[in-house]
């Protein structure tokens, strides 16, 4: 059942794969990002008590959501890469994290931005503020424990474990507005039940969401290509490959 | 479009600072981190085409020199 999947374990399938895929994560990403964004500021109505602030939750909740969600999904390619010992698995938990870090600061940046003019402050350290802090914690842990290992397999796997034991704070983040007091609202999508926002609100939200998500798959294929990269820089291939994308340049 | 004038909009109603500060910061985070893989991705394949060159090179050398000492020894 799962053996057409076993070719993309073997890096130069799963370069050709990489190589396929981002233009169709990248280009829609963008389109959608730049189409959410523009709908969000210049035709979503105001919010009656928010006014024009409000807006930032156009990047705010799509940013906030994903960097949870990418984070879920680095621990589920470092549970493959532990479990199934998969080469590629690591390197698609290393290729996600520093694009969930830099979506989680995002998330933590609007925030502040966020509070300031609404709450009258940019930070307090209450439990959704903390606990995404220490998802960022997490991410630039993960991208630190790799990089401090010579042997990328070692290092795979030590990172591998700090990823897993992350995820406890994923459901952490998520019930945190409802476990404890806290200055940040809770959700307005992320539930089960009618979200509670207007549909000219939310539509401009959930392409952004869309386009945010696409975007972080686009980057997470670059990175994984290069990832592969560094792996397989003595096969013949990536000589093949050198010398196709360098061009005439012979600087050797 | 929820603004009467360009200059409407730039204001956000007040909260020009904290819209535009979340929006800008964002696009350079997001610009930053392409720039940067796509930077690793040109820097990777340029190492790759030295070192395979280098290994090349050492390979030719070794050859080159199992040749003369070959020469060599037939010559005494």
């Amino acid at each position: 059942m799962w053996k057409w999947l076993h070719p993309y374990a073997k890096p130069e399938r799963a370069y050709q794969l990489c190589v396929t895929l981002q233009p169709y994560f990248l280009w829609p990403g963008i389109l959608c990002l730049v189409a959410g964004s523009i709908w969000g500021l210049a035709f979503a109505p105001q919010d009656y008590q928010q006014g024009d602030s409000f807006r930032i939750i156009y990047i705010h909740v799509p940013s906030a959501i994903l960097s949870m969600s990418t984070y879920v999904a680095m621990a589920v390619a470092a549970l493959v890469g532990t479990v199934w010992q998969w080469r590629t698995a690591f390197m698609a938990m290393i290729a996600m994290a520093p694009i969930g870090a830099v979506v989680t600061f995002i998330a933590l940046f609007t925030g502040a931005a966020w509070g300031k003019p609404m709450w009258g402050t940019w930070w307090v350290w209450d439990a959704r503020l903390t606990s995404e802090l220490i998802l960022l914690f997490l991410y630039l842990g993960v991208i630190a424990l790799y990089g401090a290992f010579e042997d990328k397999q070692q290092a795979g796997k030590a990172a591998g474990v700090m990823a897993l034991v992350g995820v406890v704070n994923v459901p952490i983040i998520h019930y945190s507005v409802e476990w404890w007091n806290t200055l940040h609202q809770g959700a307005t999508i992320s539930k089960f039940d009618k979200p509670s926002i207007a549909p000219e609100m939310l539509w401009p939200l959930l392409i952004a969401l869309v386009g945010l998500a696409l975007f972080i798959a686009a980057v997470t294929v670059m990175r994984m290509k290069n990832e592969i990269i560094r792996r397989e820089y003595h096969r013949p291939w990536v000589k093949d490959l050198a010398a196709r994308a360098l061009g005439g340049d012979h600087a050797v | 479009m929820q603004f009467d004038s360009l200059h409407d909009f730039l204001a956000m109603g007040g909260y020009a600072l904290y819209v535009w500060l979340s929006f800008g910061v964002s696009l350079l985070a997001l610009v930053w981190v392409v720039l940067d893989s796509a930077s690793t991705h040109k820097k990777l394949l340029r190492n790759a085409r030295e070192e395979q060159a280098r290994q090349a090179r050492i390979a030719a050398a070794r050859k080159a020199q199992a040749v003369h000492s070959e020469s060599q020894q037939t010559g005494s």
